[in-house]
């Protein structure tokens, strides 16, 4: 297990934005974190990463068994972008406009590794071969605006696998792509997983993401995990009713009401998805909650189940 | 003329309420988001436009609503020629068109609120009328008073269908309506838009690249690639038989929630980035990325012909 996440809780200025969240990735793997705006899935990797900043964290991160709730951030910095990445949605601004991409992926290079400057460039041509960006060499002196969107997350995912983590945590990579480029960017992920055994946390609203990328799932709600399960019986049969809603309201997901392409009514959930200084009392899906109870309002739902794990009272009850 | 439209566009059978014929704009420094776009859009009917980002599907949109003054082409309403309309002849015309944009915050202004953005610059409407308008929109008559900033994002978005509604228009440009929304909120509005355009017998030209969202709501699908419509038709064929290969790239790259069918699916995956249309390549503009290029393809410009019930613009269709 090279990333066991257990109980983490965040909380910025008294709010809590994270609500003991506990998963684990192994190397090879892939977990999907789903989730709306204002559920803690970018929150709690940037916990995971200790960029957290300003925010209390509690709880343990046990990364290749190394602690890293409360380590020194000299420690963090070592590990992070060493042993561990993270791509977010926008490369741009990730990016500095200044320097030629070959020099961004070099001197992250010679941040963790005692090399030569020549070595160093000579690292970021050859991974910006392996990202498949034509042209290495001359792209390698070329600066962050004349690269597109799809290239420039090219140059991220180089930059971020220079040298060789253990752990890559992509924060919404292909949100702001086109979906022909999109599908370049998962594969040339997934082919760098399997080459490499790298663990992967993939975030993300999409749920066709998921179900192309990931093994294994975990929705979260308000802050907390409401659902997590290997993709295929989450998909079959989800069993939260968020989880459920959320699917639903995908149209052609096969799940709306009146089928697929009819103009027929989408099964949409009511309401609006909670934000943190707001979050309701017992179950946070309750007030949406189309079978709601008594006890949803008052009494929060423990994570139950072995390889299924859900938080809802009503599991059990309804089938 | 006719000939051409019914050649164009053999499954619109009823009088167009909106026929966009050789379309085209080029902005300064030669960029040509338009190059020649024709469609047909009934009263009460749906068309979809999607394409990728620079496709030209937007400014498309823009120009349908007078937004954008096109550089060539015409746009025919209701039978008359926008194009060639006075500032002052196209007023009246203008109430009958409206549009609903992707970021419902940045559309409308923060200072203003919810009544002064519903009723407009020249406040043409009473309190009644926003109130109706507001709940037929899913929020309230007290809403009236507060200021964007005090709504969700599906809210905000409700608001601007609401001033959108406003004017009684007839036809509606929707440009990505639910693409900045979380996903438990876009079936909400997806809902909505249907509701309305039963209820008032709306017609929309319905952007967006979200091919399942389109597929939901629209009969009819045009896809766009550099600035040009490579294939229009009804939603079976476009999404049953894809003819155009960029259609069936696109259709095989959107991820599908159902992990079975993402594990088996055989998957287009096309190399290199849309081209920009400022250097549009020569021939087909798609032949760059096309798996199937033949040398036909790098010379000359396919041109939409009928192909199995659909209008498509490839040489191998």
């Amino acid at each position: 297990m090279i990333l066991q996440v257990s109980d983490l809780s965040v909380s910025f200025g008294g709010v809590q934005v994270v609500d003991g969240l506990s998963f684990s990735v192994e190397r090879g793997r892939t977990l999907g974190i789903v989730g709306e705006s204002g559920s803690g899935k970018s929150v709690s990797s940037l916990a995971v990463m200790g960029l957290h900043r300003t925010a209390s964290v509690s709880g343990s991160v046990l990364f290749d068994g190394e602690e890293l709730v409360g380590a020194p951030a000299e420690r963090l910095r070592r590990l992070r972008g060493n042993r561990m990445a993270m791509i977010f949605q926008d490369p741009l601004s990730s990016l500095h406009p200044f320097y030629t991409v070959g020099e961004q992926i070099a001197e992250a290079y010679r941040l963790h590794r005692r090399t030569s400057r020549r070595e160093a460039r000579a690292r970021a041509v050859e991974m910006l071969a392996e990202v498949g960006i034509p042209s290495p060499r001359e792209r390698a002196g070329e600066h962050p605006h004349r690269f597109s969107g799809g290239m420039r997350q090219r140059v991220m995912i180089a930059m971020a696998l220079a040298c060789e983590p253990d752990l890559l945590i992509a924060d919404e990579p292909t949100t702001a792509l086109d979906v022909t480029v999109q599908a370049q960017i998962l594969e040339l992920i997934k082919r760098i997983q399997a080459e490499r055994g790298l663990a992967v946390i993939m975030i993300t609203h999409d749920l066709g993401v998921v179900a192309r990328v990931a093994d294994d799932v975990l929705v979260m709600y308000g802050g907390r995990s409401v659902e997590e399960s290997p993709v295929r019986p989450l998909f079959k049969l989800p069993r939260h009713p968020y989880t459920r809603g959320l699917l639903a309201s995908i149209p052609g997901s096969g799940r709306d009401a009146e089928g697929d392409g009819d103009g027929g009514r989408l099964r949409a959930i009511p309401g609006q998805p909670p934000s943190p200084p707001a979050f309701p009392p017992g179950c946070r899906f309750h007030p949406r909650c189309p079978l709601a109870t008594d006890v949803c309002t008052s009494e929060r739902p423990l994570l139950l189940g072995e390889e299924r794990r859900v938080a809802c009272h009503l599991e059990g009850a309804t089938r | 003329m006719s000939a051409r439209l019914t050649e164009l566009d053999p499954s619109s059978s009823r009088e167009p309420l909106l026929s966009v014929r050789d379309l085209r704009m080029t902005f300064r420094g030669g960029v040509r988001a338009v190059d020649g776009v024709d469609f047909d859009l009934a009263p009460g009917e749906t068309l979809g436009l999607v394409g990728e980002s620079g496709c030209g599907k937007s400014t498309t949109g823009r120009m349908v609503v007078r937004l954008l003054e096109p550089t060539g082409g015409r746009l025919l309403f209701g039978g008359r020629d926008l194009t060639r309309l006075s500032q002052r002849d196209l007023l009246p015309i203008r109430r009958d068109l409206s549009m609903i944009f992707q970021d419902p915050f940045s559309s409308l202004n923060p200072r203003q609120t919810v009544h002064q953005i519903v009723s407009g610059p020249r406040d043409l409407l009473t309190r009644e009328q926003v109130g109706d308008l507001l709940e037929r929109v899913g929020l309230s008559a007290q809403h009236a008073g507060r200021f964007p900033h005090q709504f969700s994002g599906g809210q905000a978005q409700r608001i601007g269908i609401a001033r959108a509604l406003a004017s009684g228009p007839r036809l509606v440009v929707c440009d990505e309506p639910v693409s900045a929304l979380d996903v438990s909120i876009q079936a909400q509005i997806v809902n909505l838009l249907a509701d309305l355009q039963a209820d008032l017998g709306l017609a929309y030209l319905f952007i967006a690249h979200d091919l399942s969202v389109v597929r939901h709501m629209c009969a009819r699908v045009a896809v766009m690639y550099l600035g040009r419509i490579v294939e229009i038709g009804a939603r079976e064929q476009i999404y049953g038989t894809p003819a155009h290969p960029y259609t069936r790239a696109l259709l095989s790259a959107v991820p599908v929630p159902d992990p079975d069918v993402e594990a088996t699916r055989e998957r287009i995956v096309l190399r290199g980035d849309p081209p920009s249309p400022k250097a549009p390549p020569p021939g087909c503009s798609f032949h760059p990325r096309c798996h199937l290029a033949q040398d036909i393809c790098r010379t000359s410009r396919p041109e939409l012909r009928g192909v199995n019930g659909r209008q498509v613009a490839c040489h191998l269709a």
